[in-house]
């Protein structure tokens, strides 16, 4: 091998990894690199407004294609503001990769300009992390990066160079393989198990599914929804599962949880056998722990053991990867189907239960002549029929979206489940159209959450990215304004905010802006837009008053919903 | 409830970091840490005292194992296993009461290992229980500090920690 400057040999890296695509921002740290990658076509530079915005835009990547998200930005200040970015990527197991300069190797630890100790601030929010000191450990640490990042549970990787790690020459290799001693993650479910788990569930009488982003990550929607048919069991999801089960199925009860529907979190509640598929029971799906699913036994199969019996202490553990699980349960049925004759017979009258539920208190919404939210979401579903990607900011909008657009392939929705970033829809929805130039990307966003990287216009702008941002404005921090109005005596403390004009910035930046207030413009405005080739902002002014319902108050069990 | 875990880890710049912040982040207690390089220097043993009910000690165990750095973790409560602490404590030794510290110290097979006019330094190994003894029979005199390693810990006969692999085979 010749000799190579730490910077040639991260350049070898991102090709050996099939990187096409970094989020970028520079900075003096960066410069060995940055330069390296002037004559690199190959590798598409985003540079984006903010570093945090970066690594949205790398995880959002990563969300609509599977593949792992890449960023590169400097040291001090640009490495402290992606952690917002790498955060909401380990809260939702999202694979990314994201690379910080750092200041030289003999300069750390002595407070130097522009120094931070990010590998110490992201140890607990990454995955992984590494500080390359030698130049020498650098494509094995890269490689290494890579490869936690993507297997196993995914999440984010963080890589810190020092300057003079990306000038120093080397003539190390670039390894093939990866192997690491402590960390060999286990697909293979436990066939005992499995065994177990599929007599529990012939003798079950009201079974459900309750799926999360497990499903997404090891890409078993069709072994999901083969097994949900075989067997005849209703579906629900989590935010993070939305997509990986068609939401116009039969079978579909909608989301669960603090915003889920009557159906499903009565399913739940009354259900007899939870099968739990890459979920991990977080607090806003389950409500209160100890009333959670009363008369059920669980399985749960999920890829992180430490997901199992954390919050919810579970019957039949499976420690495996979602898709391998699903594949031997629907051997396992094919081979014993007998033994399942008499929970077929038994199941139709959950059914009647499930549909009773669902024609009791659907989703719906008031039309009362002013401009509902649902609405408009219903008619970007309408219009788009389910292909576009969709990405959501935080609050209001986010669950509106999960309620009212059918989502019906995996990777069509990207949005912040676990940390709920508000901030993160709209870069994420520039990486997605960085990966698909030509599929309908659109935003759905809050006068608040826009606000938050609103300066990624210019990202969009730049490089012609035509991401639509439906921006549902109704003068507040409309969530806030939810739980006040319902929990703290309608003062509206901080929640009414003064936003600018939306059209207007647009068209400042270069993008375009339009505006719809009343219901008839909807339809027409929404496709004028999904058609203009450009980044465009929609400014829809809702009815302020809108509060989205169910709700399950938080602390309360699952049954206890609001319905209006 | 008190556990002992012994945790076989990369001998690695932050590792020491990274265990004591999933214990802080999660709420886990940490009576006592103790880290030392094993006869391969690319490896360290730390041995941990925690206490917390059985929930929480599976989700310690896991999380632990889930470190990357993390080869291997053992936890004592099923393994019959060897454990031993030392500690040194400055004690008021003065006239006729030297001997009797003296004498004490030779019965608990410890050792003076640093002599003032007005004190005694004596080490003394052995398990809880010898430690809990020998302190509660010195303090009448006047301890003036003590410091302990915590336990560190080994189990019995052939096994040793890097023998099996379990990583990844917690089913069931």
């Amino acid at each position: 091998m010749p000799a190579r400057t730490g910077a040639q040999i991260f350049v070898e890296v991102l090709r050996s990894e099939g990187v096409d695509t970094i989020f970028c921002y520079p900075g003096g740290a960066t410069l060995n690199i940055t330069d390296c990658l002037c004559n690199c076509h190959d590798i598409k530079q985003i540079v984006v407004r903010h570093e945090q915005a970066a690594v949205h835009a790398a995880d959002g990547y990563a969300r609509a294609t599977g593949k792992v998200g890449v960023c590169l930005v400097t040291s001090g200040p640009g490495a402290t503001n992606t952690v917002t970015g790498i955060a909401t990527a380990y809260m939702d197991s999202i694979p990314i990769v994201v690379f910080t300069c750092q200041v030289n190797t003999t300069l750390i630890g002595n407070d130097a300009f522009q120094e931070a100790d990010i590998v110490g601030i992201t140890r607990p929010c990454t995955k992984h992390n590494y500080l390359v000191k030698d130049v020498n450990d650098l494509p094995r640490k890269m490689k290494e990066a890579f490869h936690i990042a993507r297997t196993g549970r995914p999440g984010p990787v963080l890589v810190d160079i020092p300057k003079d790690v990306t000038a120093a020459m080397t003539d190390a290799k670039i390894p093939e393989k990866v192997f690491i001693r402590g960390y060999q993650p286990n697909y293979n479910p436990h066939v005992g198990q499995i065994k177990r788990a599929m007599k529990l569930l012939a003798q079950s009488k009201r079974p459900i599914l309750y799926t999360g982003g497990g499903i997404i990550s090891s890409s078993a929607s069709s072994e999901l929804l083969k097994f949900a048919e075989l067997l005849n069991i209703p579906v629900t999801n989590t935010l993070m599962g939305l997509g990986g089960f068609p939401g116009t199925h039969p079978l579909f009860l909608g989301m669960l949880g603090m915003h889920g529907t009557y159906a499903a979190n009565m399913a739940i509640t009354e259900s007899d056998l939870i099968i739990a598929i890459g979920a991990r029971f977080d607090d806003r799906a389950t409500g209160k722990f100890d009333e959670f699913a009363p008369k059920a036994k669980i399985i749960h199969i999920d890829i992180d053991p430490t997901s199992i019996s954390k919050s919810i202490k579970v019957d039949i553990p499976i420690v495996g990867d979602s898709k391998l699980a699903l594949r031997k349960m629907i051997e396992f049925y094919e081979q014993e189907k007998e033994d399942f004759a008499d929970y077929h017979r038994s199941i139709k009258e959950w059914h009647e239960q499930i549909e009773k539920w669902k024609t009791e208190y659907p989703l719906t919404y008031t039309r009362d002549g002013s401009l509902k939210p649902q609405f408009v979401i219903e008619k970007v579903y309408e219009i788009t029929k389910g292909e576009a990607i969709i990405a959501t900011e935080v609050g209001q909008n986010q669950m509106w979206t999960a309620q009212f657009y059918k989502f019906i392939k995996p990777r069509t929705i990207l949005t912040s489940g676990g940390l709920g970033t508000m901030g993160y829809g709209f870069p994420a929805s520039i990486g997605a159209q960085v990966a698909f130039p030509d599929r309908l990307v659109i935003d759905i966003a809050g006068d608040g959450s826009i606000q938050m990287n609103i300066q990624e216009l210019a990202t969009a702008v730049q490089f012609n990215l035509p991401v639509k941002v439906i921006i549902l404005n109704n003068g507040y921090l409309g969530m806030v304004r939810q739980w006040q109005e319902l929990f703290y005596g309608k003062r509206y403390t901080w929640s009414r905010i003064y936003s600018p004009d939306f059209v207007k910035v647009a068209q400042a930046y270069g993008a375009e802006g339009m505006r719809i207030t009343r219901e008839e413009e909807v339809e027409d405005c929404l496709r004028q837009a999904f058609e203009n080739g450009k980044p465009t902002f929609i400014d829809v002014h809702i009815n302020p008053e809108e509060c989205v319902y169910p709700m399950v108050p938080a602390g309360a069990a699952l049954k206890d919903m609001l319905l209006v | 409830m008190r556990h002992i875990i012994s945790v076989l880890v990369e001998n690695e710049f932050g590792v020491l970091a990274r265990v004591a912040g999933l214990f802080s982040a999660r709420g886990f207690n940490i009576e006592s840490l103790c880290v030392a390089e094993t006869l391969d220097p690319t490896l360290s043993i730390m041995t941990i005292v925690t206490t917390g009910n059985e929930f929480i000690l599976e989700q310690i165990l896991k999380q632990l194992n889930k470190l990357i750095n993390v080869i291997k973790v053992v936890d004592f409560k099923d393994v019959d296993y060897v454990a031993r602490e030392m500690i040194l404590v400055k004690v008021a030794a003065e006239n006729e009461k030297r001997e009797e510290i003296l004498r004490l110290t030779e019965i608990f097979r410890g050792q003076i290992v640093d002599v003032s006019p007005k004190t005694y330094t004596i080490m003394i190994t052995g398990d809880e229980e010898k430690i809990r003894a020998f302190l509660s029979l010195l303090k009448p005199f006047g301890i003036k500090e003590l410091v302990r390693t915590g336990p560190i810990a080994i189990s019995r006969g052939d096994k040793t920690i890097k023998g099996k692999k379990e990583k990844g085979e917690e089913n069931g």
